[in-house]
C-alpha cells in the first residue's frame, strides 16, 4: 500500500520537519520503495511468535534513591541558543492566533 | 623517525612511554603534526583539541617521570568518534543541528580513556548521527579512504577507521548500530569489534537506536583492540542497559591454540550479491583455520534474509524517538525564521538535520502512527525473535561464527546509490545487532588494492573468543601493511 502526498505531509507533521514541494515527491518515492522492501517481513510467520523488546536478559536492578552531584542549572543550559536568567526563552506558547 | 614512531601499535607506544624512550608529548607532537599536514587529504578529523592533549601528556609524561602509578593507555595518542561527548570539547554527530555544541561531560568511555592516560586528540568524521555506510552524509563533509581516495572509507565510523589506517592515531572508538564499526574497518583495513549489547557503556553516546547501540575500539591489530577493550569495559550506573558480566582481561585470549574450536559458517551469508574475490578471500581463510585445527561446521541462519528489513523498521523507530530531543531550544541549532512554537520546533529541525536523518525519522515516525504500529514495528520485534533464536539455535554446536563483513569492497564516492542500495551494503552486519552479539573483524587480504576483512560473530559476552581466534588468524595471514599517505 503506497503512500499518499496527504499521508507522507502527515508524517512529516509528526515529525516536526518541513519540506519544499519538490523534496516531498522525493521522500514520497523514496519512503515507497523502502517500504515495499519492508513489506518482505510479511513472509514471515510469526503468529505463534512473541515481540522481542529487550535484547539483554539481566533485569534493571532497584537502586537506593539518594541525592548525587550532578549538573548545576548553569551547566545544563551553557548550550541553550537562547536563555536569560536561568530560564529559556522561546516564542508565546499560549494565547497565540492558533 | 616520524613516519616509523607512527607505525607503532598503541601497545607498542605504550611500551616506549613507560620505558621513557619517548615521552607522551613527543609523541603526541607528531601526531598533531601529520596530522595538520596530511588530515586535509582523508577527512578522519572534524576537530583537534591540541593544547589539551599536549597540557594531559605532560601531565602524564611527569607522572611516570616522578615513579607514580599510571594507567594502561599512558600517553598514548587515541580519538572518539564526533557523536561522544567530552567535556569543553565539540562533539556534533556530524550534524548541522549541533553545531558549536560543547560537552558539559564526559561520556564514561571518555572518562574511563582518560583515567587510563590516554590522550584524546580529537573527535573524528562520521555520518550524520551514525545513519549511513559511507561517512558521506556527515555536514563536515566526506572522508576519505586512505586506501584509495576516491573512495569511502564506509561509515558510520568513516573517520575512526581512516585515523587508524593513515596511522594518525594508535586507538579509535567508533559506535555500531547496524555495522558502523565493522563494515569501516573492513573498508579500511583495519581490526574492529562490536561488543556484546550492554559490554561498554553508552553514556555519553549521542543515541541512534537504542535497543541496537554499541561502542567499542578499532585498531591496528587484536592485541591493541584487546588492550582499549580492558580499559572500556564494564557495568555503569549512567547507562541501564549496562551488564554486569565480569570483564576478564581480554590480552589473556591472545596467542592461543585453536584447535578443536568449532568454527560455524552459515549457508545464508554466501549469497548471490557476493563479490567473488571477497568470496574467495572469505574460503581461503577458512582453509587457513582449519590449518590451525579448528573444526568447521556448515551451519543455517534461515531468517538472515530478514534482518535488513527488520533493521529499517526498529532503528528508524528508536530513531525517531531519540531525536526527538532536538527542538531547537535546549541545545543546538534554532531559526530565526520562526513566529510561534510550532514553527521553532519544525523549521529547527528541518534547517538542521540532512536528508538521510530526515528520511529515517519519517520511517520511524510512521511505523510506530497508529494503524501501522503493529504491521510494522510489532512485526519487526517478532522477527528480530526469530532471527535471534537462530543464533541461539547455533551457538548450542559451535563456537563463533564466520562471514563476510560486506558484499562489495569500497565504493566510489562518486557512485550514486539508492537509499536501498545502500542499507543492503550491511547486510551481513546487521544481524549481531538485531541479536546483540559481538562481533571482530580482522583484514584478511586484499583485492585490486583494496582491502577486504573477515567477520567472526561470538556468544553474548564471549569477546574473549573472538578476540582468540582473531588473533590466530592475524598470525597465520601473516603482517599487514597501511597504506602511505
Amino acid at each position: 500500500m503506497a503512500l499518499s502526498r496527504e499521508e507522507v505531509l502527515k508524517i512529516a507533521k509528526l515529525s516536526r520537519l518541513e519540506f519544499k514541494d519538490e523534496e516531498i515527491e522525493r521522500f514520497q518515492e523514496d519512503l515507497n520503495n523502502i517500504f515495499v522492501y519492508i513489506d518482505e517481513l510479511n513472509q514471515v510467520d510469526t503468529s505463534m511468535v512473541e515481540p522481542l523488546t529487550q535484547i539483554t536478559l539481566e533485569t534493571s536492578d532497584f537502586r537506593e534513591d539518594f541525592i548525587k552531584k550532578s549538573l548545576t542549572q548553569e551547566e545544563s543550559m551553557k548550550n541553550s541558543p537562547n536563555q536569560a536568567e536561568g530560564m529559556l526563552i522561546v516564542p508565546k506558547v499560549v494565547g497565540g492566533e492558533d | 623517525m616520524i613516519k616509523n614512531l607512527l607505525k607503532l601499535t598503541a601497545f607498542e607506544i605504550r611500551e616506549k612511554i613507560i620505558r621513557k624512550e619517548i615521552t607522551s608529548e613527543e609523541i603526541t607532537t607528531l601526531v598533531f603534526e601529520n596530522i595538520e599536514k596530511k588530515d586535509s587529504i582523508v577527512g578522519s578529523f572534524v576537530n583537534l583539541r591540541k593544547e589539551k592533549a599536549l597540557f594531559e601528556a605532560r601531565a602524564i609524561d611527569k607522572k611516570i617521570a616522578l615513579g607514580e602509578a599510571v594507567g594502561f593507555l599512558a600517553g598514548v595518542p587515541v580519538a572518539v568518534k564526533d557523536n561522544m561527548v567530552s567535556m569543553g570539547d565539540p562533539s556534533s554527530s556530524g550534524s548541522k543541528i549541533l553545531e558549536g555544541y560543547l560537552g558539559i561531560y564526559d561520556a564514561t568511555v571518555v572518562k574511563k580513556l582518560k583515567e587510563a592516560g590516554a590522550i584524546i586528540i580529537g573527535k573524528t568524521n562520521m555520518d550524520e548521527f551514525a545513519m549511513g555506510s559511507s561517512t558521506m552524509t556527515s555536514c563536515y563533509g566526506m572522508t576519505k579512504n586512505p586506501w584509495d581516495l576516491e573512495r569511502v572509507p564506509g561509515g558510520s565510523s568513516g573517520g575512526a577507521a581512516s585515523s587508524i589506517a593513515a596511522q594518525q592515531v594508535f586507538l579509535s572508538l567508533g559506535s555500531d548500530t547496524g555495522g558502523s564499526i565493522r563494515q569501516p574497518a573492513s573498508f579500511c583495513g583495519v581490526v574492529g569489534l562490536k561488543p556484546t549489547y550492554g559490554r561498554v557503556s553508552r553514556y555519553g553516546l549521542m543515541a541512534f537506536a537504542s535497543s541496537l547501540d554499541q561502542i567499542g575500539p578499532l585498531g591496528k591489530n587484536v592485541q591493541d583492540v584487546a588492550l582499549c577493550m580492558n580499559v572500556i569495559s564494564g557495568n555503569d550506573d549512567f547507562d541501564s542497559v549496562s551488564s554486569t558480566s565480569p570483564v576478564p582481561d581480554f590480552l589473556k585470549y591472545l596467542n592461543q591454540d585453536i584447535k578443536g574450536l568449532k568454527i560455524g559458517i552459515p549457508e545464508e551469508y554466501f549469497i548471490e550479491g557476493l563479490n567473488q574475490d571477497i568470496k574467495k578471500i572469505v574460503l581461503d581463510s577458512i582453509e587457513k583455520l582449519k590449518s590451525l585445527g579448528a573444526e568447521i561446521i556448515k551451519i543455517s541462519l534461515p531468517h538472515t534474509k530478514y534482518a535488513v528489513s527488520t533493521y529499517y523498521v526498529l532503528a528508524p523507530a528508536e530513531a525517531s524517538s531519540n531525536l526527538g530531543r532536538f527542538d531547537g531550544i535546549r541545545y543546538g541549532h534554532r531559526t530565526t525564521k520562526a513566529q510561534n512554537i510550532e514553527e521553532l520546533y519544525s523549521k529547527s529541525r528541518s534547517e538542521g538535520f540532512g536528508d538521510e536523518v530526515k528520511r529515517r525519522i519519517m520511517m520511524g515516525t510512521h511505523v510506530l502512527s497508529a494503524g501501522f504500529f503493529d504491521a510494522y514495528f510489532k512485526k519487526a520485534q517478532k522477527v528480530r525473535a526469530l532471527i535471534k533464536k537462530d543464533f541461539d539455535v547455533a551457538f548450542e554446536k559451535i563456537d563463533i561464527i564466520l562471514t563476510p563483513v560486506s558484499p562489495t569492497t569500497a565504493f566510489k564516492l562518486s557512485d550514486e546509490k539508492t537509499p536501498i542500495e545502500l542499507y543492503l551494503e550491511d547486510i551481513f552486519t546487521i544481524p549481531a545487532n538485531i541479536a546483540g552479539l559481538p562481533g571482530l573483524v580482522v583484514p584478511a587480504g586484499l583485492i585490486n588494492g583494496l582491502p577486504v576483512g573477515i567477520q567472526f560473530l561470538g556468544k553474548y559476552f564471549e569477546e574473549g573468543t573472538l578476540l582468540k581466534v582473531g588473533s590466530a588468524f592475524e598470525k597465520i595471514r601473516g603482517e599487514w601493511i597501511f597504506p602511505k599517505i
